[in-house]
């Protein structure tokens, strides 16, 4: 603050020995602190690792390659499906039933939980009954989705959005209800209609919270994606997958596997990208 | 806008013979409010002060529309209060901002609103932006206008707030414990704030606090409630000079005033501390 005055005892002389910087904290401490730097150092360990044993054990030869290939032989094998067979396509047709399903589930889920955030009587009639049909695992709808779809491209969107519709209705209703009673009352005493609030205040506010709810669930998404492809389908990663167990090619398992994995990962951090993008208040730094 | 001018110049806010009962309340459960009658004038600077579960925040709700009463009535401005409306603004302890919102823009709320429901003209919008800016100048905040509350101080929100609540010029201006979270130097600096938008917008103000100094401080009078049931206990008139400064906390008639309301909220809180017992438990634990 008042940077013209004099610090306090200016007469004090260090030390002359007293030249050693503070200690600086472990980052070892109970909820301490990382720089940047040693964050994606800790990351990085935390993604090689994993593969460096993976590594190791298959070049040691303790496990048979049909059971366990190592990266080498995955990642080769990633490249002859990439060349050869048709993992673009594979890799397309699934892309697109996730995003079909999810965005079918995300229309109707947003709209939904909005309500039942916002108003009792919504909460009452619908959130219940929710919450039942929550608790029925997807799976076991699939039998009674191939009855009704058969093994069409239908089929696999209706089973993404079972897995996904009825969480994401709970959870989005949670965001709304968790928006600051202040801020609701502040624009009713602003004289907002009911209308206004919900737009312009519920809406608004839930917004950010909301985004990371279709994070979330978008990862769900990939479960039930694969659940599907694996039973009720003749294309796609699921079906891939399942295809190289029929034919013991652990590597097309392994590298189905990673796959999926990585387009998660990609998802995941666009949804964060949008986030930051989207709502910059909340990334300011203090 | 301007409403048919009475006859006989009526009081801002009336309150009758107000009773409020939560719903659900256990059987024998005193009233959250029993009988309160207050006459708020125009351009008053009212305060509310009071052991907590007096009711002070629940009667500031319902003048505000936010809460119903139970019996009794409510009178805003020759009319009866039956809900939230725009004429009575209210400012609230915090979390009440929109962080999605510049500055600028949750000062605007309001009028972003009328903007959704009237035709306005051009000129009309202008006439806003010059009143959100007369009003910015007044909070001391033009520098920030652009930045977001999650960049302010818990002080600097407040003022955003108290601006943001006199964007639609509202005939009363309610206040609920709007300085409780701030330390006490930057409510020291708020008060004067207030004081002195309290002289330049000549709002009616009712404030509620359960800091007996700020109470005295602030209002022209000082209403004491008691808990159990909710009720009035007295109005003190505030024997201060209109412009108030710091340094009348130290004079008499503040420190009379201040120890006579304490006296009577250390009783009605049944949390008066019995020195004397103190002492005995403490002499006894020594002698163990």
């Amino acid at each position: 603050m008042s940077a013209t005055a004099p610090p306090m005892g200016s007469n004090f002389t260090p030390h002359a020995g007293a030249a050693k910087p503070p200690p600086t904290p472990s980052i070892w401490a109970i909820a301490g602190r990382l720089s940047r730097t040693q964050y994606w150092a800790f990351a990085a360990l935390g993604l090689i690792l994993p593969f460096a044993v993976w590594a190791l054990l298959s070049a040691s030869g303790w496990i048979d390659p049909v059971f366990m290939p190592g990266p080498g032989s995955v990642f080769a094998r990633l490249g002859t499906w990439l060349m050869e067979d048709d993992l673009i396509a594979d890799t397309g047709i699934s892309v697109y039933r996730v995003l079909a399903g999810f965005a079918l589930s995300a229309a109707f889920a947003l709209p939904i939980g909005l309500l039942i955030g916002a108003f009792r009587p919504v909460e009452a009639l619908l959130e219940p009954l929710t919450d039942f049909i929550r608790y029925m695992p997807a799976v076991a709808f699939i039998p009674l989705v191939m009855l009704w779809f058969g093994i069409e491209e239908s089929a696999k969107i209706a089973i993404i959005f079972i897995g996904t519709f009825f969480q994401m209705v709970l959870m989005v209703a949670e965001n709304v209800r968790l928006v600051p009673t202040a801020q609701i009352e502040a624009a009713q005493t602003m004289g907002a209609t009911r209308d206004e609030i919900v737009r312009l205040v519920l809406l608004q506010s839930a917004k950010p919270a909301i985004l990371d709810t279709l994070r979330i669930t978008m990862g769900w998404a990939w479960t039930y994606l694969v659940v599907a492809e694996l039973v009720a389908s003749n294309s796609g990663l699921g079906y891939a997958i399942l295809k190289a167990q029929r034919f013991l090619k652990t590597d097309t398992i392994f590298g189905g596997i990673i796959l999926i994995g990585v387009i998660g990962l990609l998802m995941d951090q666009a949804f964060r990208w949008l986030h930051r993008r989207a709502f910059p208040y909340m990334h300011f730094k203090r | 806008m301007q409403s048919i001018a009475p006859q006989v110049p009526s009081p801002k806010a009336e309150i009758r013979r107000l009773g409020k009962v939560f719903s659900g309340a256990a059987a024998g459960t005193p009233a959250a409010l029993q009988d309160i009658d207050l006459s708020i004038e125009d351009n008053e600077f009212i305060t509310l002060v009071g052991a907590s579960g007096c009711g002070k925040s629940t009667l500031l709700r319902i003048l505000a529309g936010l809460e119903h009463h139970t019996s009794g009535e409510v009178i805003c401005n020759g009319r009866p209060v039956s809900g939230p409306g725009a004429e009575r603004a209210m400012v609230f302890q915090h979390y009440s901002l929109y962080p999605w919102l510049t500055v600028m823009e949750n000062i605007k709320f309001s009028r972003t609103l009328q903007v959704n429901r009237e035709n306005l003209t051009s000129s009309d919008v202008e006439a806003a932006s010059g009143r959100a800016e007369a009003l910015l100048n007044l909070i001391g905040l033009a520098k920030v206008a652009k930045s977001y509350p999650s960049q302010l101080s818990g002080g600097m929100q407040q003022r955003v707030a108290i601006a943001r609540a006199l964007m639609g010029r509202p005939q009363v201006l309610l206040m609920d414990e709007p300085f409780g979270a701030l330390d006490a130097q930057t409510r020291e600096v708020m008060h004067d704030l207030i004081l002195h938008i309290h002289r330049i917008e000549k709002t009616t103000i009712v404030f509620v606090t359960h800091d007996v100094d700020e109470a005295i401080y602030l209002g022209q009078r000082v209403v004491l409630m008691e808990p159990r049931p909710g009720r009035i206990h007295s109005i003190y008139p505030v024997p201060l000079p209109a412009r108030r400064q710091q340094d009348m906390k130290h004079g008499a008639p503040f420190r009379e005033l201040k120890a006579e309301i304490l006296k009577h909220i250390r009783e009605s809180s049944g949390m008066a501390t019995d020195l004397d017992l103190l002492e005995r438990i403490s002499q006894q634990g020594q002698s163990l």
